[in-house]
């Protein structure tokens, strides 16, 4: 099954709701070229939905550490939202679940990223 | 291409993605057929998928004239898979820790430690040429939480 995103935008968060797996190759490339869209777009406030997110393999949670470290790089934030278990799991096992700012509850998501002043 | 003596099958597969995602759903099914559990499985399936991925990507660097190579066997006690690439080989000594500090925010270099997260036994041969990688699922759940090698 290939990668899905479709973007949303809620109070200044764009919230891309991915479906499918984020494995090498086109998976991970739609992940890339949806990140890259967004901040060319001006759109640093970011949260992965990762609800429909079947399975990641290391290359695709390399490229969530990119796109983190590249939203980061444009001043913006990038937040993960709703992870299953087997990607709580992953990124438990590789230390990076204390990188990543995670969260359960979409509302308290959308309000924990700056407001534009 | 597959062959097949009693308890091991082999697979000849060219170095494509494609092939990788076979890898990957073949594993699934003959850890299924093998008796291991639904988590199991995926962990068997998973660790296939990073170690054909190192074959086509790293290993064989998608060269259409290389293949590589899974055998499954199964002992009574374990699930032994073994997967190899004809690239220029790879040196275990020269892998470095993903959990380091430094590497901690690089986007790649994690497929080994996956690997060696989700299996009992993880042994990791230069054949120079080629590489190859033996996995080992102990059978039994107190014994797949034992690492071991």
């Amino acid at each position: 099954m290939t990668l899905k995103a479709n973007n949303r935008q809620v109070d200044g968060v764009t919230i891309v709701d991915l479906s499918g797996r984020i494995t090498l190759g086109e998976g991970s490339i739609v992940l890339r070229d949806t990140v890259r869209d967004l901040v060319g777009k001006g759109r640093k406030n970011i949260l992965l939905n990762l609800a429909d997110v079947t399975y990641i393999d290391s290359s695709g949670i390399g490229e969530l550490v990119s796109a983190f470290t590249s939203v980061r790089k444009e001043q913006g934030e990038l937040k993960l939202l709703k992870l299953t278990k087997k990607v709580h799991d992953l990124l438990q096992i590789t230390k990076l679940y204390t990188v990543f700012d995670i969260k359960d509850d979409e509302a308290d998501a959308i309000q924990s990223f700056p407001k534009a002043s | 291409m597959e062959s097949r003596a009693k308890n091991r099958v082999t697979y000849t597969l060219d170095s494509t993605l494609e092939s990788v995602n076979r890898a990957e759903q073949t594993a699934f099914e003959v850890a299924g057929k093998w008796g291991f559990d639904e988590d199991a499985q995926h962990h068997i399936s998973m660790a296939v998928r990073e170690a054909a991925v190192n074959a086509v990507l790293h290993g064989n660097a998608y060269d259409p004239n290389k293949k590589f190579f899974i055998a499954y066997e199964k002992t009574p006690a374990s699930m032994v898979i073994t997967v190899t690439d004809q690239g220029k080989g790879l040196d275990p000594e020269c892998i470095p820790d993903p959990l380091a500090p430094d590497n901690l925010m690089k986007a790649s270099g994690r497929g080994i430690f996956l690997i060696r997260s989700f299996m009992d036994e993880v042994t990791i041969k230069n054949l120079e040429p080629g590489t190859e990688i033996t996995l080992v699922k102990h059978v039994g759940h107190e014994a797949a939480n034992s690492k071991e090698g």
